[in-house]
């Protein structure tokens, strides 16, 4: 069981709001990712719910019982770290074995559980080496292993992936959603690339300055986000917003089109561009646009699109995919 | 250094300065590997004769040799133990976030840059003096008698001086290695339930090994060798009770003015710092490695 909830938690460090207090509900068996630019405070509201740092106030529950003021270790919870911290001198297997040994099990029951557990993460050959002869994506399945085997009732991942290369990287986020698939067990997850937060999520927590800005299916976050800054931090290339003539068609203060939700013609269209940069990946196209009245845009066309720099462009947002925001950057309801 | 001529022009361009550190060392070595082979006294200039080994037989059966030998190595390892346990403790204790912290490193680093001679004399006249030293008065504010330092337990005085002496060097060395662990690693062992002691001996101590093996390495070369210390306090007494080899050395050629006898000591002294270093380095050098 790994059901989790944080009630009010709050974080100052001095005279510092880091964390100006949180409300939020975990599922047991949920993938939640905790999102965010840098320094919006989602390593800390991990670290809190790990108990590497002290709450300043509220409640943090696992299961029903408050462990906010309880120490690492009893709260039945692994965590994986940016730099894996593995333990340098120790080989594979007592790395894995490190937790186990402290809570006292006995040699049979941890040779049994390390071996298990390598046998899921295919570290069985690499058992007797030491981490520094690893290469970047066996150190992070060590790191993962030190963690499962200890039968957590939530993982904690402290933005795990952002060691390696792209490839692996890709690599690594299969294997943890199949991982979490497999044990069925509450994972946290803390990133600041929403590529992975999309692909992984059950759940997305986006935040920002401390706050949380809207909780949701990564696909309700995409299509129907709360505010201005999830509009904009889901989603890649970023949304464009545009204010002026065409916000007052919709009446709002301003509106929001996806790159991907606009529509290319040479001969006519609502908004008019003139094409600076177009990048041709092949399955896409993107084209980085100046539009008349509106300033820089992005576009995402699909195919290999004939278009090069200082071409004369129009572009229409398709009607039902247009978020609308007011003066604070809500977003409205369609009218 | 890749071409063949840019190899060449490098040893070239080093080969007068390892010439030099060459001459300086074998020069000084080989005469007094020819002095240790002749009778050489002072006091009877001109009569220099080869006489074989006869010296290195004196100065090995002279029951002096035996008890500087011990003092040598009781003085060597007290001092590394001392060192080496309360430099990790110290260290520990200056990596917290402690008040006066800068104030308190600077006072423990101290010590380090006061020469040996003064160290001695201010343990000797303002510390450990029987009548008028600091641990006189502080044991007659206990209503305990005063212990004579230098004449009851002599050796275990040069010990304690040396130690303060070289205390700031290893919490040095200890202390740059403390701020390298990796925190990551501490809360990773405290996720894992270690607690403190765990955490010290399973992740600290061995993050330690290579600094401990360098402070013992580097503090054992200069123990062999200390000297002040000695001469300034204890004069190498009572009897031999402080006398270690580099003292012994010193006795042999300068207040017996025995040339011939002081070399065949310092011969053996080197052979003897040889054999303690090779039994160092197959004991901790591992350490080093990667």
């Amino acid at each position: 069981m790994g059901a989790i909830r944080l009630e009010k938690v709050k974080k100052t460090f001095g005279t510092l709001d880091v964390i100006p207090g949180v409300d939020l509900e975990i599922n047991d068996g949920e993938f939640v990712v905790f999102v965010g630019p840098s320094g919006c405070g989602k390593s800390t509201l991990l670290r809190l719910i790990a108990g590497l740092e002290d709450v300043t106030d509220g409640k943090i529950l696992i299961d029903g019982t408050d462990v906010a003021n309880e120490a690492p270790a009893k709260r039945g919870l692994s965590m994986v770290f940016q730099s894996y911290a593995l333990y340098p001198h120790m080989t594979v297997y007592n790395n894995i074995a490190f937790g186990l040994k402290m809570a006292g099990e006995s040699k049979e029951v941890i040779n049994e559980k390390v071996q298990s557990a390598a046998k899921i993460l295919n570290l069985t050959d690499y058992l007797e080496r030491r981490p520094g002869a690893l290469s970047g994506g066996q150190r992070q399945r060590v790191a993962i292993g030190r963690a499962i085997v200890r039968n957590p009732a939530a993982f904690l991942f402290d933005e795990p992936l952002s060691n390696l290369d792209a490839a692996l990287r890709v690599n690594m986020r299969l294997e943890i959603t199949g991982l979490h698939q497999e044990l069925k067990t509450t994972m946290i997850y803390v990133t600041h690339d929403q590529v992975e937060a999309m692909t992984m999520a059950d759940k997305i927590v986006v935040l920002q300055a401390g706050r949380v800005e809207q909780v949701g299916k990564p696909m309700d976050l995409y299509s129907k986000p709360a505010n201005k800054f999830v509009a904009g931090f889901i989603g890649s290339p970023k949304m464009n917003f545009l204010g002026g003539e065409l916000a007052a068609k919709h009446t709002c203060h301003e509106i929001g089109v996806r790159p991907e939700h606009l529509a290319v013609s040479t001969e006519s269209g609502e908004i008019a561009a003139t094409v600076k940069i177009a990048e041709h990946l092949g399955a896409e196209t993107y084209l980085h646009v100046v539009a008349d009245e509106y300033g820089p845009m992005t576009v995402r066309a699909t195919g290999e699109v004939p278009l090069g720099e200082h071409d004369k462009i129009f572009l229409t947002p398709e009607p039902d995919r247009i978020h609308r925001f007011d003066a604070q950057g809500l977003a409205v309801a369609a009218s | 250094m890749s071409t063949r001529a840019s190899t060449l022009t490098g040893r070239i361009m080093s080969a007068p300065s390892i010439i030099v550190l060459f001459l300086w060392m074998a020069v000084p070595l080989g005469m007094t590997i020819y002095f240790s082979f002749l009778r050489y006294n002072l006091l009877s200039p001109g009569m220099e004769e080869w006489i074989g080994t006869l010296n290195y037989e004196f100065f090995l059966t002279d029951p002096a040799f035996f008890a500087s030998l011990t003092n040598t190595l009781l003085l060597v390892g007290s001092v590394l133990v001392i060192t080496v346990v309360g430099g990790i403790l110290l260290g520990l204790m200056l990596d917290q976030p402690i008040f006066g912290r800068g104030i308190l490193r600077l006072l423990v680093i101290a010590p380090f840059f006061i020469m040996p001679t003064v160290n001695a004399l201010v343990w000797k006249n303002l510390l450990m003096d029987p009548v008028s030293g600091m641990f006189a008065w502080l044991a007659s504010l206990l209503g305990l008698p005063a212990i004579d330092w230098f004449t009851n337990i002599p050796l275990t005085s040069i010990i304690i001086m040396v130690s303060w002496q070289w205390l700031p060097f290893a919490v040095l060395i200890l202390l740059t290695a403390l701020q390298s662990l990796d925190r990551d690693q501490k809360e990773a062992a405290q996720m894992d339930g270690a607690g403190p002691v765990s955490i010290f001996f399973y992740i600290t101590l061995p993050h330690l090994s290579r600094a401990i093996t360098v402070v013992v390495l580097i503090e054992t070369i200069f123990l062999l060798t200390v000297f002040a210390e000695i001469f300034v306090t204890t004069g190498g007494g009572p009897g031999l009770a402080t006398t270690n080899i580099a003292f012994l050395v010193y006795t042999q050629a300068l207040l017996q003015y025995d040339v011939g006898g002081a070399s065949a000591g310092g011969i053996v002294a080197v052979i003897l710092a040889n054999i303690v270093a090779i039994f160092l380095i197959r004991l901790i050098g591992k350490n080093l490695d990667n």
